[in-house]
């Protein structure tokens, strides 16, 4: 409908000088995300400029309904690909009108590790690695999949092309660019394994910043599938079998680690993470033992085990790194429905500070 | 069809100094808005140089046949998002040949109650929550909602997103920008607690502009669903049962309550909302019995009662202002088919000009 989108994308930086900003939060469950727009009077870059805002808790499973103030406090401004000119996404965070983070605000916490003088000053980086699958709506079978069957076995899909080995392309460039525009660090993507599954990369971000960019490609993602028609779904296993389940490995560096002699504070670190295995996988995402069974180049939730180039590993280092004497390493175990506030701090935490 | 979009979109404005006016009315309903385009020899800013029109009233249940002209007087200029260039939505006011507002024209007698000077020195603000809801043309059933079926019960739809909780985005987004485009004060949107159900808010709007500004993105999100193919309903309760419904939450505040002290002015303005709660339920809008039942965020019709956060509440306090001990508050109990110029205009009646004697 040519009408409908001359007007959705009305350039209106000549009529007036006030700009749209969506304001964006994470749910009652952890995983859906929820926004809504409000007219602001001119351009705004910084975060700490925007009004703070409060929405219905009692409508997301977040506050009671006698008392349904959550207030949203502006973190992180992307601009909004959806609307162009100086039109604003706004990553927020949810706080009781008291001023206490909401249970479900796994930012606040994540935020205080991130500003210890001991974390800061090793300037964490890091790299997510986030697989998602597309799913057609209604049925909420894989995308390309044929109804009440199968497409044929994982070999010709992963970073495959042509109508029958690639579904959803359209979804995953537009998004590709969304988040270039958008100023968020996506720095790839690929088709994965699994026929209708796929995956990008945001990084490197450095602290608090990868959580707020994968909440926001997240954000743009799902965006995206609803003008699609297509549902995409961040379940770990979305289907049982002989099929790939989708994780977000987490890849991670220190200043210590990407200098002289790195290698070995890397080990060192993967020791300690090591000995905090099962607080990690606790927290690293709901479903997650249908994933890592050892199969499907996982590691078995049950065990922690590191290796150079080893994709059945929890913790894989690059062969780069163990060349060079210093680098990053992959954290495998993330489930795809991780919560990126609550992994990059925790491993933090669990490197620098404990 | 290319050509015909080309043809819609041409810019007239190297072309020729003339300009279309699209004159906009209420029709017999009270809710129908009807509308019918002229050609004004250059761009016109103020409704008072418009000339004054008029219509066929026997064509909407407005006039009779024998006496059928209806005088429409212009009363506000917008920008047309449909034609751009200098081309204008002009909203009008309905009167007889004789000069009588007729008996569906409710601007009139609002218009006296915010020029009255005891309510123009309070500079009352407006603030409007519009709900909505969207449906399937020909079938009359939510969009994005299964022919013959329900989807899943409320809970995901609020502010939501992706394909299988938000209907109908493209609509909204159209119509947020097209009113930015047209000078309308539109101050938010968000997806509602039912699906297929939208908001947007128009405000802070003083005096009648509040209804000026509401009526035409009324009209302007009509017209747009028109281009997408599907319907907009203003019911109050579209769907019977554990669904929510469609309100015009008005906020409102006047001089004294944006001051200091301004929330004791705010308490007694509200006491006096609830000794005339059936006076305004009574003007709040057609069938709200089926939505004011005291569930889904709403306060029983019966009763009033008034409360801080409290969204079951018939009046709702921010706790800004509670905390800030001046501000607004939030009268829930409109329809979302509430008349803008009669609430707002009874809201100041009641809190500025009425005395419990």
């Amino acid at each position: 409908m040519a009408l409908l989108n001359d007007l959705i994308n009305l350039d209106l930086t000549d009529s007036t000088k006030k700009i749209i900003a969506e304001y964006i939060w994470i749910g009652g469950s952890g995983m859906d995300l929820r926004s809504k727009a409000r007219t602001l009077p001119k351009p705004e870059s910084d975060p700490k400029k925007l009004p703070k805002w409060n929405y219905d808790g009692s409508s997301t499973g977040q506050a009671p309904g006698e008392d349904s103030e959550v207030i949203l406090y502006p973190q992180a401004i992307f601009k909004d690909p959806f609307r162009g000119g100086n039109n604003i996404l706004v990553m927020c965070d949810a706080y009781t009108p008291a001023g206490e983070p909401i249970p479900t605000n796994k930012r606040h916490a994540a935020a205080k590790i991130f500003s210890n003088p001991e974390v800061e000053k090793e300037v964490p980086w890091y790299g997510i690695e986030q697989e998602y699958t597309l799913l057609q709506k209604d049925i909420n079978w894989p995308l390309g999949w044929p109804k009440g069957g199968f497409p044929g076995p994982q070999g010709p899909y992963y970073c495959g092309i042509g109508a029958d080995k690639a579904f959803g392309r359209d979804v995953v460039d537009a998004h590709y660019k969304a988040c270039l525009y958008a100023g968020i660090n996506i720095s790839g993507i690929n088709g994965e394994v699994m026929p209708g599954q796929w995956e990008f990369q945001v990084g490197p971000s450095v602290g608090i910043s990868a959580g707020d960019e994968v909440w926001a490609a997240r954000y743009i993602l799902e965006r995206i599938t609803e003008i699609a028609g297509v549902v995409v779904s961040f379940d770990p296993k979305p289907i049982p079998g002989d099929w790939n389940g989708a994780g977000a490995h987490t890849n991670y560096s220190t200043k210590s680690m990407r200098d002289e002699g790195g290698y070995e504070i890397i080990k060192k670190a993967i020791e300690k993470l090591g000995l905090r295995h099962k607080e990690h996988i606790a927290a690293y995402g709901e479903g997650n033992e249908r994933r890592l069974t050892g199969r499907h180049e996982t590691a078995n939730i049950h065990t922690f085990k590191w290796g150079v180039a080893n994709r059945g590993a929890s913790i894989r280092v690059g062969r780069d790194t163990e060349q060079e004497g210093k680098g990053y390493f992959e954290d495998r175990r993330p489930a795809s429905n991780m919560d990126p506030y609550v992994v990059t701090s925790m491993i933090a935490e669990t490197t620098l500070l404990l």
